[in-house]
C-alpha cells in the first residue's frame, strides 16, 4: 500500500469506521442538525445534550464512508464537556489539519483527532471528513435545516 | 477500417489521454459513463477549426463567416444522417443532453401541460430528467409521476398502460441507466405510449458510444443526448424532434439568430431549427461532435457493440469472482455499467484506494438518487466502459478491489 494511502487509512481510523463510538441519538438532546455531502450522498444526524454552554452529550447516526463515520466517532469522543467556543475552536484546528496538514499545528490540542492528518493529501476526501463537524457547529448555533458540504 | 476486424489496440492508438500514467500507475479509465475521452480526430477537427475557419455563424458575408457556417450546418446534416431523423431542421443544437430536456420541458411542456396533467417518468431516470419536470409540473400545477423499477433494474413495464391516463401529457424515460447500465426496450415503450396518445421523450445521453440509434425507427417525438459521452467535445448537444411537434412548441430562450426581425413593438421568430438556438451556438463544439460521429462510423458501431458486451460480460465474470462484491448492473439488456458495492466498505473508500491504483472509476449516487434508493443504498461503485477499454483494465480494476479487501481486513 502507498504511503499516503497508510496515512489516511490509519489503524485508528479504520477501526473508527467499523466501530463508531456514540452511534445514536442523544437521549435528551436539546440540539440537533442534519450533514449532507450532494457529491455522494451521505447524511448524517448529530444529536446534542447542551447544559447551559457545554455539550454535556453528543451522538450521530447516518450513513458514510469510513473516513466521515471516523471523524464522526473521533469528534463525538473529543468535544463532550466541551464549551461551545472550545468546540468551534477544536473544529477550526481540524479543518486547518486536514485541508493544509500538520504543519504548525498545535498536535496536542488535536489530540485523538491527529489521525485525521492524512485526509490533506486527498483533496477529495476534506468533505467527508469534516461533514460531522459542519453538523455540528450548526447544532450549536442552533440551526435546525440541514447543512451542506458544499 | 470498417468492416474489418475490431482492432481494441488500435482504436486505444487514438486517444492519446489514454496513454500517460497517473500516481505511478498506467491509466485505467474505467469512467466514460461520466464522460468519454476524445480521439485524436476529435481534437484535430478543434485545432483546424480555431486555426483556419473561426467566425461567427449565418451573419458574415466574408471568406471565414461562410466556411464557419458551412461547417456548422454540415455538422448538423451530419448528426442528422448519424441517428436517421428525417430533417436538418428536426436537430437542435444545444449545451447537452440536460438542455435538451430543460428545453422540452419549458417549451413543450409550459404550453402543452396543464393543472392536473400528469407526466409520466421512470424510477431509473438521471436527476437532469427528473428535475426539469419536477420544475415543470410545479409551474403549472400538474402531477410527477414515476414507473417503478424491479429487483434486477428492469423498468416495470406491465404497469406501463396503467400510468399511462387521459391525462398524461408526455413520457420521458432513459434509453441507457447511467447508473446500472440498464438498455430500455425504447422502440416498445413509444408504441405503447403512442397507442395511449402520449409522446415520448428519450434520454439518449448513454446510448450512443454504445449502439446504433434510428430515431425514426424508434418513432420518438424527442431524443436527446450529449456530445462528450460520445466522444465529442463538452458544451454541445443535441435534441433531436419530430418537426411536427417542433413547429408546434413556442421558442424557449430569446436573442440572436432565433429571430427573423425585431422591433419594439413585435419580434417575428426564426423557422426551425434556428428558432431554438439563442445566441452564437457552439460552433467548434458542433463541429467536433460531427467528427466524433465520423469516427465512430470509421470503427463501426456494430464492432463497437461486439466489444462492447463482450467486456461487459467478462467484467461481469471477474466481478463476480471477487469476495463480498454486490454486482447491481443486473438487468436483462445492459450496455457499458458495473454498478457494485463492497461488503462493509463505503463506495467512497472503494474510490480512493482505486484511484491510487491507476483505476479511475465513480463513486457515489451517480445523479440517479430515486434509483439507489430503489435499491436501499446511497452510493456505488460504478465501473463503466467505452471502446477503448481491455481485458487488462478489468483485471487491474479487480486487483484494485483485493487492495481494497486488504486495507479494510
Amino acid at each position: 500500500m502507498s504511503s499516503d494511502l497508510q496515512d489516511l487509512y490509519q489503524e485508528v481510523v479504520l477501526e473508527h469506521g467499523k466501530r463508531p463510538r456514540n452511534f445514536r441519538e442523544v437521549e435528551g438532546a436539546n440540539r440537533r442538525a442534519d450533514g449532507y455531502n450532494p457529491l455522494c450522498g451521505d447524511q448524517l444526524t448529530v444529536t446534542l445534550r447542551m447544559d447551559g454552554d457545554v455539550i454535556k452529550d453528543v451522538g450521530f447516526v447516518g450513513q458514510g464512508c469510513a473516513i466521515s463515520r471516523a471523524s464522526a466517532s473521533l469528534m463525538t469522543g473529543a468535544v463532550k464537556e466541551l464549551s461551545r467556543a472550545d468546540a468551534e475552536r477544536l473544529f477550526e484546528l481540524v479543518h486547518k489539519l486536514v485541508m493544509e496538514g500538520p504543519e504548525g499545528l498545535d498536535m496536542e490540542a488535536l489530540g485523538k483527532l491527529a489521525v485525521l492528518s492524512g485526509v490533506n493529501a486527498f483533496p477529495a476526501r476534506v468533505k467527508c471528513a469534516s461533514l460531522a463537524w459542519h453538523a455540528l457547529r450548526a447544532a450549536l448555533e442552533g440551526k435546525e435545516s440541514s447543512v451542506s458540504t458544499e | 477500417m470498417s468492416g474489418a476486424p475490431f482492432d481494441v489496440a488500435r482504436v486505444r492508438a487514438d486517444f492519446p489521454i489514454l496513454h500517460q500514467e497517473v500516481r505511478g500507475r498506467p491509466l485505467v479509465y474505467l469512467d466514460s459513463a461520466a464522460t468519454t475521452q476524445k480521439p485524436q480526430a476529435v481534437i484535430d477537427a478543434l485545432v483546424r477549426y480555431y486555426t483556419h475557419d473561426n467566425a461567427n455563424v449565418h451573419r458574415g458575408v466574408h471568406a471565414l463567416s461562410e466556411r464557419s457556417t458551412q461547417a456548422y450546418e454540415g455538422a448538423r446534416e451530419r448528426i442528422r444522417e448519424f441517428i436517421n431523423a428525417r430533417d436538418t431542421k428536426e436537430i437542435i443544437f444545444v449545451r447537452g443532453c440536460t438542455e435538451a430536456i430543460n428545453l422540452v420541458a419549458q417549451s413543450f411542456g409550459r404550453s402543452k401541460v396543464g393543472p392536473g396533467d400528469e407526466v409520466l417518468i421512470t424510477a431509473m431516470e438521471h436527476h437532469s430528467d427528473i428535475v426539469p419536470w419536477q420544475m415543470l409540473c410545479q409551474q403549472v400545477g400538474a402531477t410527477l409521476k414515476m414507473l417503478p423499477v424491479d429487483e434486477r433494474g428492469d423498468l416495470r413495464l406491465e404497469q406501463l398502460e396503467a400510468n399511462l391516463t387521459e391525462r398524461t401529457r408526455l413520457l420521458a424515460v432513459t434509453h441507457v441507466s447511467n447508473a446500472l447500465g440498464t438498455v430500455n426496450p425504447v422502440r416498445d415503450i413509444v408504441k405503447r405510449a403512442h397507442a395511449k396518445g402520449v409522446p415520448v421523450l428519450v434520454d439518449g445521453a448513454q446510448a450512443l458510444a454504445h449502439f446504433r440509434v434510428d430515431v425514426q425507427d424508434l418513432d420518438c417525438d424527442f431524443y436527446a443526448f450529449s456530445g462528450h459521452k460520445m466522444f465529442g467535445p463538452t458544451g454541445i448537444g443535441v435534441l433531436y424532434g419530430k418537426a411536427s411537434v417542433l413547429e408546434s412548441m413556442p421558442p424557449w430562450q430569446g436573442g440572436g439568430d432565433m429571430i427573423l426581425t425585431v422591433t419594439m413593438e413585435k419580434t417575428v421568430y426564426n423557422r426551425l431549427p434556428y428558432r431554438f438556438e439563442a445566441g452564437t451556438p457552439d460552433i467548434s463544439g458542433a463541429i467536433g461532435l460531427a467528427a466524433a460521429m465520423d469516427y465512430l462510423d470509421t470503427v463501426g458501431l456494430d464492432a463497437i457493440s461486439a466489444h462492447d458486451q463482450e467486456l461487459l460480460e467478462y467484467g461481469t465474470r471477474a466481478l463476480e469472482g471477487v469476495p463480498g462484491l454486490r454486482l447491481f448492473s443486473r438487468a436483462r439488456e445492459r450496455s457499458g455499467v458495473l454498478s457494485f458495492l463492497m461488503e462493509d466498505v463505503h463506495a467512497h473508500d472503494v474510490g480512493t484506494i482505486l484511484d491510487r491504483e491507476g483505476v479511475a472509476i465513480r463513486a457515489g449516487h451517480h445523479c440517479a438518487q430515486p434509483l439507489l434508493s430503489c435499491f436501499g443504498v446511497a452510493a456505488t461503485v460504478r465501473a463503466s466502459l467505452a471502446m477503448y477499454n481491455t481485458h487488462e483494465d478489468i483485471d487491474a480494476l479487480v486487483r484494485g478491489l483485493h487492495k481494497v479487501r486488504e486495507v479494510f481486513a
